[in-house]
């Protein structure tokens, strides 16, 4: 190997260290999902995730990866395997009927029934005249 | 930064694709259908078996590139020429090991575990950017990779972000964002070498001549060849342009920003034809390419050597961390 440009890494005796035994399944710890609250009271919104070996450590990670940049004011770290999902492909279960304006102010058209009544009431009242 | 515009060929594509041929044909409809209408393909949907391979060999090799690329920046931290610089180069690199991270998160999705991806890295049956074989020997290094290689980057990582699968462009979005900065950066420490004294200039004049020939030039791999396999990839979006359309486009871009400076680039034959668009320009050495891919460049063993010194050196504090209860599993998104 020709000797490295970098200083550091002069200094960190490469030839010297142990060859790779390689990572074990789980070495990196496992994963937790994070969550970013761009200003109080707003909701926090799933970022991505980090590999940490507890809560403490997942929101210092987090703090790196995902505060650094754009204004954060807290982060959640929740564990992965702790979160309860629903399967998307079972997303049918969220269907219902196509129309669902019986779920919308929009879907009662008060003033109209009114203005009929009000019309029908001055018709009324002209022929009785 | 690093989009490693060229992906490694697959040596087993033969019995690939013959797997593929036996996918459901109604799912693997749907699944064209879709990728078809603009959707995206999210990490618990059905896809083809080929479609995961492909997508998690070429956002594992991205992420592998992003780590290994802060080595040859990283060389020049303790020498930046100015404060402004040393905060600039560090916020970079620290960028790069970032965009690492949130690359191995989307491959994991995928359902290979960060510590196999790792494994592969170091033991080299996982490529990364062939452009990080070489050395970054003066500072005007420095800013010619902040400004070329991300520059390179950023075509390639614009054009992947419109892909196929949910994950990867998500993660490509944020760092598209990230390496504006980046490129800006380095544009500027260019310009600042660039319009200085005539040693800042002949320093930079030579950093180009290194970095253009060949390392830029193979930045985004040879010309394809048009294959059924080509075709299908770009169909599934999982490539999103040709080679040889990446480069036109970053040539396109860049040259004139460098030419505007009075520096000059080291191909004689490189100019546009006006008549067609096209820029002309000389082949590089495919053959070094192939060479320094499979380990025979001037880094390759240094950079693997710090990777495997960072891994096998700091074990016995995330053993010393471990939580004996806790279990693997594929994130959801």
């Amino acid at each position: 190997m020709t000797e490295s440009l970098d200083p550091r890494i002069r200094r960190a005796d490469l030839e010297a260290s142990p060859a790779s035994s390689g990572l074990k399944q789980n070495e990196h710890w496992e994963t937790y999902a994070i969550f970013h609250q761009d200003k109080r009271g707003a909701a926090h919104e799933f970022v991505g995730i980090v590999h940490a070996p507890d809560p403490e450590l997942a929101l210092v990670f987090a703090k790196e990866q995902f505060g650094r940049r754009k204004k954060t004011v807290n982060l959640w770290a929740v564990r992965s395997s702790d979160i309860y999902t629903f399967q998307h492909e079972d997303d049918d279960m969220f269907s219902t009927v196509p129309d669902k304006n019986y779920r919308e102010a929009s879907g009662y058209p008060v003033r109209k029934r009114i203005n009929k009544y009000l019309f029908d009431q001055k018709e009324e009242e002209a022929s009785k005249a | 930064m690093y989009g490693n515009a060229y992906i490694e060929p697959d040596s087993e594509l033969a019995a690939k694709m013959a797997a593929s041929r036996e996918e459901d044909p109604e799912k693997l409809a749907e699944f064209e259908a879709r990728i078809a209408r603009g959707e995206k393909i999210e990490p618990d949907d059905w896809m083809p078996a080929e479609y995961r391979r492909q997508l998690l060999r070429m956002i594992e090799q991205h992420a592998h590139s992003e780590i290994i690329g802060a080595l040859p920046e990283g060389t020049w931290i303790t020498r930046a020429p100015t404060l402004r610089r040393k905060l600039a180069l560090i916020a970079k690199v620290q960028d790069e090991v970032g965009h690492g991270h949130l690359l191995y998160s989307a491959a994991e999705t995928l359902g290979k575990s960060r510590e196999a991806m790792i494994n592969d890295l170091i033991s080299g049956k996982s490529k990364y950017s062939n452009i990080f074989n070489y050395p970054a020997k003066t500072w005007a290094d420095i800013a010619v990779i902040g400004f070329l290689v991300d520059a390179g980057a950023i075509v390639n990582q614009l054009a992947n972000a419109k892909g196929s699968y949910g994950p990867y462009c998500r993660a490509l979005e944020r760092i598209c964002y990230e390496e504006s900065f980046h490129l800006k950066q380095g544009y500027d420490a260019f310009v600042a070498l660039a319009v200085g004294t005539p040693v800042q200039r002949e320093m930079l004049q030579d950093a180009l001549n290194r970095w253009w020939f060949p390392p830029m030039m193979h930045f985004f791999g040879p010309p394809d060849t048009i294959s059924v396999h080509t075709e299908k990839l770009m169909r599934w979006k999982v490539k999103m342009a040709s080679n040889e359309e990446m480069r036109q486009d970053f040539i396109e871009q860049y040259v004139p920003k460098i030419w505007e400076l009075g520096m000059t680039l080291p191909d004689p034959a490189l100019r546009k034809d006006e008549a067609t668009g096209v820029w002309e320009y000389t082949q590089p050495d495919w053959d070094e390419f192939f060479r320094v891919i499979n380990g025979d460049g001037l880094c390759n063993k240094e950079r693997l050597a710090v990777r495997r010194y960072a891994e096998e050196n700091g074990r016995w504090v995330r053993e010393a961390l471990m939580n004996p209860i806790q279990k693997r599993m594929v994130p959801y998104a």
